[in-house]
């Protein structure tokens, strides 16, 4: 099984514990992830922020690629990345005068015959239905799956899963053996794009989330979009400044607790990679372990 | 682009219908799109308020609108359009807003920063055609002088192995010249 | 020869303004079988009609045409003057030279002259007509209500004092609607059932009243005046004449964990039950699908303990054929559920509840007699916050309209939480205040004034639970945009008004028009708010439109009346205007070659076969025969059929090629 490839700056770049974690477990349920042939950036926030056509032409660019080398169906786990393509997909489908426009700018013809799928929606399709039977080691933890704002919205133009509450990630955690616990900031803003030109709001925001996750007993924060990873990894200074208080909870890609669960070894799926040392208690094997209550202030150790 | 049946009107709110589709006037200030708005607190006029703004036609209003803070704050978050009962498209509405307070010269002091940051990441897929993010730190400095932020988290991240120092540079690097002066660098202006 | 009289009115301005009567009238007057044609201003008055009448009996005219207004206007009044000359009122026409002529052209000679050509045609028409007269229909002198809430009980109630019959017919095993699950009612805080089980026990107890519950109508056929009805009673398991109603079955049954639907899902009831304690008729009934006998074949407890004997669990459901004159449809409407809100939870906080929930919490026959409590642990909020406009005016969920009684309730159960918790704080996110009733802005008032209700301007984004409290973040809009995040014990959701299930099944069993929303459609929104378009059946309550109890009592009242004003006739007339298929002597019989294709096609089911039959019974031919109550001359028919062996009288072929071939030959 073929399927097209969009890593994105960041999986290039900042993440590559994302992109080696995507691509260990792909390969194990036979999927082979082949990457768009001279891709370029997609613009992220920067371009639609400043233009309107740059922000188009420059996921314009990509779909037209990925089309010509015949990758009628593409992954794109940053869901930064997979929101421009899929709205730049839908634009260029409902307005052919813009189509045309478009084409112009980027010297190349787009027919529209990509599909475009996101992290869960890959994980959904290729790995859901036959994860449970290859789970050798049991990922035994309270998780938090945190959606944030791409992957599920706007929800006319995704159609996938439902924007609020979703289920997808937590259902992969499910069968993974987790326990993905019910909390109040799945599809909350972490602080996206401003990172850099203003840390102090990731901090407010992503300590906003940080709180509800630590307060109903998470164990690590599970993500799956580079943007998030970052800003609740990376930037942990400015989240423990805005709570005021040291956290030490790791922030896990899905695709990395997937790897862990088939059998990948810690450097397999990239624990080296995070800022935050991914540190997750071994707990005794007990079926059924669901929590359905609200946990007060600290995590708890035992059911 | 069909506007339906509605009047487009000469002001902002017109333009805005015209150019994105988004009706300004069937907002009926519930305000739900301002209480799921994560940074709402933070803004100077917070979404719902800045819709009521527009709906006025007032030129003083409609110029505060421009020149405010919060369509550069705006996260693009899309947690408001969905909430909305009326279904109207505020992230649309703030991306016209931005090109149009760029195109006047209208941005918020405040926001400075954030549009060079957006500018220095341009500026760095213009060059290469991926995020080199050791040049993008570099540009956003020179351009914001603000020469001590991040300092301390660099050696971590190279030591992590996060920080490329090499940029990968797209075989069509021309192509890129080409998309971005047929757009953002249109009638030769800089980035 | 035929002597058809012409009279051009003016119509004031309306029409002499572009078209020229004197010369229509005038032109008209030349024509061969026109023995009189004159203009005059205004037709309609009461002068105009004695024109009429006496150029009837002076030029002993058989045929009249009124050249005015549109026949939607006025075609009764000529008519009915007409008849009053002498002259069968079926051989009066109208011909429209205002709506489809003077108003819609400028003045000028091509105006008048298309006048002219309207009239032409229209005489020749005439020439044609033939004199009918009206079908005359029998009527049942009995009501039937569908419904037992505060509507059907109003409109039964009103139909039997004025002296006629009435069955109503009610689902649920007790009539009440939702009125009976109230504590109180706005604006006078009057106790809900205290001021309904009277009604509801005349009802029981009136002479003229024949109350089925139970009960749902599984067809209906016929007309107005003239309806079948097939009601089925639904089996109760109970011989309702044996059964005292002294509950002891309740008591006893074991399985008594099923939800119960009057208190909304917060109590629970035994499968054998009488639904509350003022339940009319007050006998039980068992739930089929939740009693362990009928589901395990177990148990049979109460069949054990009954004093009289009265449990039949081989009872089987009835069919019932009734006969009435007129139907009233008081079905009334349900409210939307809190799992129909995504960002609120999708129903899985406990304490996250709607309107009708809040009632049942609030009365002193609920599961908590009384005492506001937290549905999750029993404990009385503090802080409740009651969300205003949850699902209503929202197109998003595909709710467009308002649905009216949430303002006013929302500040009734701020009220009634405020007196019951003196130190809790009631506070209610709006949109607008909506309280256009009789002291009801002052009912709102004094909840924010005196019962020192919050009430803050903006919508909720989302509710989620933490720590066994709910957390609100809404928005006060009048204060800028300024967020507001209440942790709250307990979230009310007014929640919006909706058809009631089922209503659009009833409404096609019953050839009902309904809206997009599944309301039933009134006959006119303005002037005819208690009809249907279907003739003889009624409507009142808020099964029309979400409506409060004094416009749903003031409805059943009017469709009671409207009832009455039919049985008012020993008869009813109806306009002969209708299709037949033609007969001739033997052994033609007829035109009709019995291919039936009128049945298939014909909207209003009107048409039926009928054997012809020789001396000794045996059918020679099966044509077809037009019901003359039921066809309403839409004419389907008529075009449809192959062999021309269907005419519509008033429009018979002949009398329309007339009038084209009028047209054509100048």
């Amino acid at each position: 099984m073929k399927l097209g490839f969009y890593p994105g700056c960041s999986l290039k770049g900042g993440s590559p514990e994302y992109r080696i974690s995507t691509f260990n477990v792909a390969e194990k349920f036979g999927v082979e992830l082949v990457e768009i042939p001279d891709w370029n950036c997609c613009g992220a926030t920067a371009a639609h922020n400043m233009d309107k056509e740059l922000s188009l032409s420059l996921p314009g660019r990509i779909l037209a690629l990925a089309e010509a080398a015949g990758l009628n169906e593409i992954v794109v786990p940053c869901a930064a990345c997979y929101s421009r393509l899929t709205v730049t997909n839908h634009e260029l489908a409902e307005d052919t005068q813009l189509r045309e426009n478009i084409s112009t700018i980027i010297g190349m013809k787009y027919e529209g015959n990509v599909k475009i799928l996101n992290i869960i929606q890959f994980l959904d399709k290729y790995v859901l239905p036959h994860v449970e039977e290859k789970v050798v080691k049991k990922f035994n933890h309270d998780v938090a799956c945190y959606y944030g704002c791409l992957l599920v919205r706007p929800h006319n133009i995704l159609k996938f899963d439902r924007e609020e509450n979703p289920q997808t990630m937590d259902n992969v955690i499910t069968k993974i053996g987790g326990n993905p616990i019910d909390w109040a900031f799945k599809t909350e803003c972490c602080g996206a794009g401003l990172s850099v030109s203003r840390t102090d709001l990731v901090g407010k925001l992503s300590g906003k989330l940080m709180i509800d996750a630590l307060d109903r007993g998470a164990e690590a924060i599970i993500v799956a979009c580079p943007m998030c990873h970052s800003n609740l990894d990376m930037r942990r200074s400015a989240i423990n400044k805005y709570m005021n208080r040291e956290s030490e909870i790791p922030v896990i890609y899905i695709t990395q607790a997937v790897g862990l669960a088939i059998g990948l070894s810690e450097k397999e799926v990239g624990f080296q990679y995070h800022m935050v040392k991914v540190k997750l208690k071994e707990k005794p094997i007990t079926e059924n372990l669901v929590v359905k209550k609200v946990v007060q202030t600290e995590p708890t150790e035992e059911k | 682009m069909s506007s339906g049946s509605h009047h487009i009107t000469n002001n902002l709110s017109g333009e805005i219908l015209r150019h994105t589709e988004v009706p300004v006037v069937k907002c009926y200030q519930c305000g739900k799109c301002t209480a799921g708005c994560p940074v709402a607190e933070d803004m100077d006029y917070p979404p719902s308020l800045l819709l009521r703004m527009l709906q006025t036609g007032e030129a003083d209003l409609e110029d505060k609108v421009l020149r405010s803070l919060s369509i550069w704050l705006c996260l693009s978050c899309e947690m408001c359009v969905s909430r909305c009962p009326m279904e109207i498209d505020i992230p649309k509405m703030m991306d016209f807003l931005r090109y149009t307070s760029l195109k006047e010269g209208k941005t918020n002091p405040k926001a400075k920063n954030i549009i060079r940051f957006h500018r220095a990441f341009l500026d760095s897929i213009n060059y290469t055609g991926r995020l080199y993010e050791v040049g993008l730190i570099a540009d956003y400095k020179m351009r914001s002088l603000n020469m001590t932020q991040d300092v301390a988290i660099a050696p971590k991240m190279f030591m992590r192995g996060k920080l490329g120092l090499i940029p990968e540079i797209i075989k069509e690097r021309g192509k890129m010249g080409e998309i971005f002066n047929k757009t953002l660098k249109r009638k030769g202006k800089q980035l | 020869m035929s002597k058809i009289g012409v009279f051009v009115c003016h119509c004031g301005e309306n029409i002499s303004a572009t078209v020229d009567c004197e010369k229509v009238a005038e032109t008209i007057s030349k024509l061969p079988g026109v023995a009189l044609s004159m203009d005059y201003k205004y037709m309609c008055s009461d002068p105009g009609q004695t024109i009429i009448k006496e150029a009837i009996k002076e030029h002993n005219l058989d045929g009249v045409v009124v050249a005015a207004c549109s026949p939607r206007m006025h075609e009764p009044t000529f008519r009915k003057a007409c008849a009053e000359g002498g002259l069968n009122q079926y051989l009066c026409e109208m011909a429209n030279i205002r709506e489809h002529c003077s108003w819609v052209h400028p003045r000028e000679n091509s105006t008048t002259e298309k006048a002219i050509d309207i009239v032409r045609t229209m005489v020749e028409k005439v020439k044609r007509n033939a004199p009918l007269e009206s079908i005359k229909v029998p009527v049942t002198k009995k009501a039937m209500v569908i419904g037992g809430g505060v509507a059907g009980i109003q409109a039964a109630l009103d139909i039997a004092n004025a002296g006629h019959k009435v069955v109503m017919i009610e689902r649920d095993p007790s009539i009440g609607g939702h009125m009976s699950q109230l504590s109180e009612t706005f604006p006078t805080l009057d106790c809900s059932q205290c001021i309904l089980t009277p009604r509801m026990v005349e009802v029981a107890q009136h002479p003229n009243i024949t109350l089925i519950s139970y009960a749902e109508v599984e067809s209906l056929e016929g007309f107005i005046g003239n309806f079948k009805v097939k009601v089925r009673k639904k089996s109760k398991s109970l011989d309702e004449k044996l059964c005292t109603g002294c509950g002891l079955c309740t008591t006893k049954c074991p399985n008594k964990k099923i939800p119960n639907e009057f208190e909304r899902g917060l109590g629970f009831r035994p499968a054998i039950y009488v639904p509350f304690p003022q339940a009319v008729p007050n006998k039980p009934v068992i739930d089929k699908k939740n009693c362990t006998y009928y589901t395990k074949g177990k148990c049979r407890i109460c069949e054990k303990v009954c004093p009289t004997g009265a449990i039949r669990f081989d009872q089987p459901d009835e069919i019932v054929d009734i006969e009435v004159g007129a139907i009233v449809l008081c079905t009334g409407f349900d409210v939307k559920k809190p799992d129909f809100f995504p960002e609120y939870g999708y129903g899985k906080y406990k304490d996250v509840i709607d309107g009708l929930q809040f009632e049942r919490l609030a009365s002193a026959s609920g599961p908590t007699q009384g005492v506001i409590r937290r549905p999750s642990d029993g404990e009385i909020p503090k802080k409740v916050v009651f969300i205003a406009c949850a699902g209503s005016r929202d197109p998003a969920k595909g709710i467009e309209y308002c649905s009216k009684i949430c303002c006013m309730y929302t500040a009734k159960h701020a009220m009634l939480y405020k007196h019951k918790v003196h130190e809790g704080t009631p506070y209610v996110f709006y949109m607008d205040i909506r309280a256009g009733g009789k002291m009801y802005e002052e009912f709102v008032r004094r909840a924010i004034v005196e019962d020192e209700t919050q009430y803050i301007r903006g919508r909720v984004s989302t509710v989620y639970e933490k720590n066994g409290k709910l957390i609100v973040k809404g928005v006060d809009t009048l204060m800028n945009g300024r967020l507001v995040e209440i942790e709250a014990d307990l979230v009310v959701l007014a929640t919006a008004g909706v058809a009631n299930d089922g209503a659009e099944d009833l409404a096609q069993k019953l050839h009902v028009s309904y809206d997009s929303y599944k309301f039933f459609a009134e006959a006119h929104p303005k002037l005819k708010p208690v009809e249907t378009n279907t003739a003889g059946i009624f409507l009142a309550g808020a099964c029309q439109a979400p409506k409060d109890i004094p416009e749903s009592v003031a409805a059943a009242s009017g469709a009671a009346v409207k009832v009455c004003g039919l049985f008012a006739n020993n008869e009813l007339t109806r306009e002969p205007l209708i299709a037949i298929v033609n007969r001739e002597a033997p052994p033609l019989y007829s035109n009709c070659v019995g291919c039936f294709m009128c049945q298939t096609v014909c909207p209003y089911q009107a048409i039926e076969r009928e054997e012809v039959k020789d001396r000794s019974g045996k059918v020679i031919k099966t044509l077809a025969y037009i019901n003359p109550g039921l066809c309403q001359g839409c004419g389907t028919c008529v075009a449809l059929c192959r062999s021309k062996s269907i005419d519509l009288l008033g429009y018979t072929n002949d009398q329309v090629y007339t009038e084209v071939m009028a047209l054509l030959n100048d």
